[in-house]
């Protein structure tokens, strides 16, 4: 990260613009998911060490994993804030990852049906989770940790502008 | 026009139960025809004598000996069953047709009740089997959105099918009742006359008439195939296909690890079979796509088939989502290309060739594919765009319009960096991809569902990036990787916004009312 100038190009950022930041709540929401994974599959990953006793060599392998989930874990709150959303007139855009980056654009004419869904944790936070449905199974479009006000109001918000801006298939 | 959408309820054809029972007598016949093989043989060559302690015990032998009558009066029982149970559920079977919605109603111990709205219908297709060509029946097949989302109406009369679909699609496309008057005034006075009516002799040279013409009622739709399908290019295309290479190199091996090994001789009647099924499966192939036609009518494009079944789809305007222009690497010598599109229904029927219904042209030179896109995008192929997608089948040029990777994009496109490229036309995005297998992909901007930008770390370390199109799902993956950031992000955003003004402008629900 020294030499920020050619990273700046070389970063994808096709749209400038006040991006909406998701609440920072969700990072301890993210946090526990990736700890319960990470838990999970290093114990999956020592069950050969365990089981068949090949060889101390196998540990490598919990421990290779343990190490890359603590790296996801270490790099939970960047992640979520890199989550962001934006309304412009006639389309939704979204965007999220650092390392793998993705920007999607949805117009509002395209939105088949938008969900609301809260896990026991988030719910317990008081956050939801905003997904976007459009004919096409790739857009997929998961706004996670909204705070469940401004949730639900950009789902009314969002359903009122595919209204207007409907179209067909 | 037809009475048959009127508004009211109607049954499908009274000979339903009958043609359905008869299928049904034709598949038992099939099965046990297919048990008795051996026993047939024996009844032709009589030299040939069951080894003892065989024949004797087998109970299919005890059956026909001993209770041959009985066999046969179940085998009627059985099927006049079946017959009574098909016309109950002809009985229960009924649809209706509105101004804005078709309905269906059916089932007998579990009822169903579908509707659909006319504007959103995405196909109709007619498909006759060889049963039902004789008895002159079609079954009508009405596409919606969604995976299981069709409504079929089996069986119809030959000329209440025709009448019906253009009815379906007349409503569909919102011309108003005005002018179907007109029209129905004209059809009236071509229609011929009430069939059942007619003599014996008369309905046999009709049936003779529907037989051998590939479309019924010219008046409907003066279909004019813009492309030729050859044998000799049917059999070649499919011998050169990347699958019938690798089945070659299975039997090359096959027959070279026997005979190393000693087998022999024996080598070669294990391969009769292999040879009978690629002789079958290149006959069926032959025989689904001889008088393939793709024709463009004023309710979208019709593409038929079939020599003994035939099939006969209408694709209305705007409901192809993707398409995409591939070759075969061993056709390049020949410039045959295939082309396939993204629909958002799923019909049942097969497609010409027994392939996917997606693939709308099997096998053609690059003139029938610009005539097939013509077809297929209309508004979208004309005389200047059509260099453009000439040079996109092509290698790349300079000045060919396409925006194509940088040279450090070679590293993700080790050959195909140069072609690897796209061009942004104001109705549509235009990808052109590959140098060993060269493909061709459009998207209309008024399908895309969304625009994606990707970008992982390796790209990030090569200033490239990532740009995919969402459309319905289906054969057609819009998508272009090894883009420069810059010219990706120009991309995205010009696709997004190209997207929403194809939103605004899009008639193609009502085709047309415009």
């Amino acid at each position: 990260m020294t030499d920020d100038a050619p990273t700046a190009s070389a970063r994808l950022d096709p749209v400038a613009g006040e991006w909406r930041r998701v609440s920072p709540k969700y990072i301890v929401v993210d946090l526990v998911g990736n700890l319960v994974t990470g838990v999970i599959v290093t114990a999956a990953a020592s069950l050969p060490a365990w089981l068949f006793h090949w060889g101390d060599w196998w540990w490598l392998l919990p421990a290779v994993v343990g190490i890359v989930s603590l790296v996801l874990i270490a790099l939970t709150p960047r992640r979520v804030r890199s989550i962001g959303y934006l309304l412009r007139e006639d389309d939704l855009l979204f965007r999220r990852g650092i390392m793998f980056q993705r920007f999607v654009a949805v117009p509002f004419g395209r939105m088949q049906l938008v969900d609301i869904t809260r896990g026991p944790l988030a719910r317990s936070l008081g956050l939801a989770e905003l997904k976007l449905v459009t004919a096409a199974a790739a857009t997929g479009v998961v706004i996670p940790g909204l705070p469940l006000a401004d949730a639900e109001e950009l789902r009314d918000r969002l359903v009122a502008l595919a209204e207007t801006r409907r179209a067909g298939l | 026009m037809t009475e048959l959408a009127d508004g009211e309820w109607h049954r499908l054809h009274p000979a339903t139960p009958l043609l359905k029972g008869g299928i049904a007598f034709i598949a038992i016949l099939g099965i046990i025809i297919a048990n008795l093989r051996e026993r047939l043989v024996e009844w032709l060559i009589p030299g040939i004598d069951c080894p003892p302690g065989v024949c004797e015990e087998d109970p299919v032998t005890v059956a026909l000996n001993d209770y041959l009558l009985l066999v046969l009066l179940g085998i009627a029982v059985v099927l006049l069953v079946i017959i009574a149970l098909f016309w109950l559920s002809w009985r229960m079977n009924t649809f209706r047709v509105t101004d804005e919605v078709v309905e269906v109603r059916q089932g007998v111990l579990f009822r169903s009740h579908r509707k659909a709205r006319l504007d959103r219908i995405q196909g109709i297709n007619i498909s006759r089997s060889l049963f039902a060509r004789i008895f002159g029946a079609a079954k009508l097949e009405i596409s919606a959105a969604g995976s299981d989302a069709n409504m079929q109406l089996a069986y119809l009369s030959n000329a209440n099918a025709d009448g019906l679909r253009a009815e379906l699609l007349r409503r569909a496309s919102g011309i108003r009742a005005r002018e179907a008057v007109e029209k129905a005034d004209a059809a009236a006075g071509a229609a011929p006359g009430d069939p059942a009516r007619a003599n014996l002799a008369e309905v046999a040279r009709q049936r003779l008439a529907e037989f051998s013409a590939p479309e019924l009622d010219p008046s409907l739709a003066p279909p004019q195939s813009v492309v030729q399908m050859h044998v000799g290019r049917l059999v070649g295309s499919t011998l050169l296909s990347v699958g019938m290479l690798w089945f070659v190199v299975a039997i090359a091996g096959v027959v070279v690890a026997l005979t190393l090994t000693g087998a022999g001789g024996f080598v070669f009647f294990g391969l009769i079979p292999m040879v009978f099924g690629l002789g079958s499966f290149l006959a069926n192939r032959i025989v689904k796509s001889l008088r393939y036609s793709i024709a463009s009518t004023p309710d979208g494009v019709r593409v038929g088939f079939g020599l003994l079944s035939t099939s006969n789809e209408t694709i209305p305007p705007g409901r192809i989502h993707a398409v995409e222009i591939s070759q075969e690497l061993l056709w390049r010598p020949f410039d045959w290309w295939t082309v396939r599109v993204n629909l958002a229904s799923r019909s049942t029927a097969k497609g010409a060739a027994g392939q996917q219904s997606t693939t709308i042209l099997p096998v053609g030179s690059r003139a029938e594919v610009l005539k097939v896109l013509e077809l297929v995008l209309p508004g979208l192929v004309t005389d200047e765009t059509r260099e453009l997608i000439e040079g996109g089948l092509a290698p790349a040029r300079p000045e060919d319009g396409f925006t194509t990777s940088p040279r450090r994009g070679a590293l993700l496109r080790w050959f195909s960096w140069r072609r690897n490229g796209f061009l942004l036309h104001p109705d549509a995005v235009v990808l052109r991809r590959g140098a060993v297998w060269r493909s061709l992909t459009v998207v209309p901007t008024a399908r895309t569902q969304s625009v994606a930008a990707h970008q992982g770390p390796l790209e990030r370390m090569l200033r490239l990036a990532k740009v995919r199109l969402h459309t319905v799902q289906g054969p057609v993956t819009a998508s272009i990787g090894a883009l420069d950031v810059a010219d990706a992000s120009a991309l995205f955003r010009d696709a997004a916004a190209a997207g929403v003004a194809a939103i605004r402008a899009d008639r193609t629900h009502r085709w047309g009312s415009a």
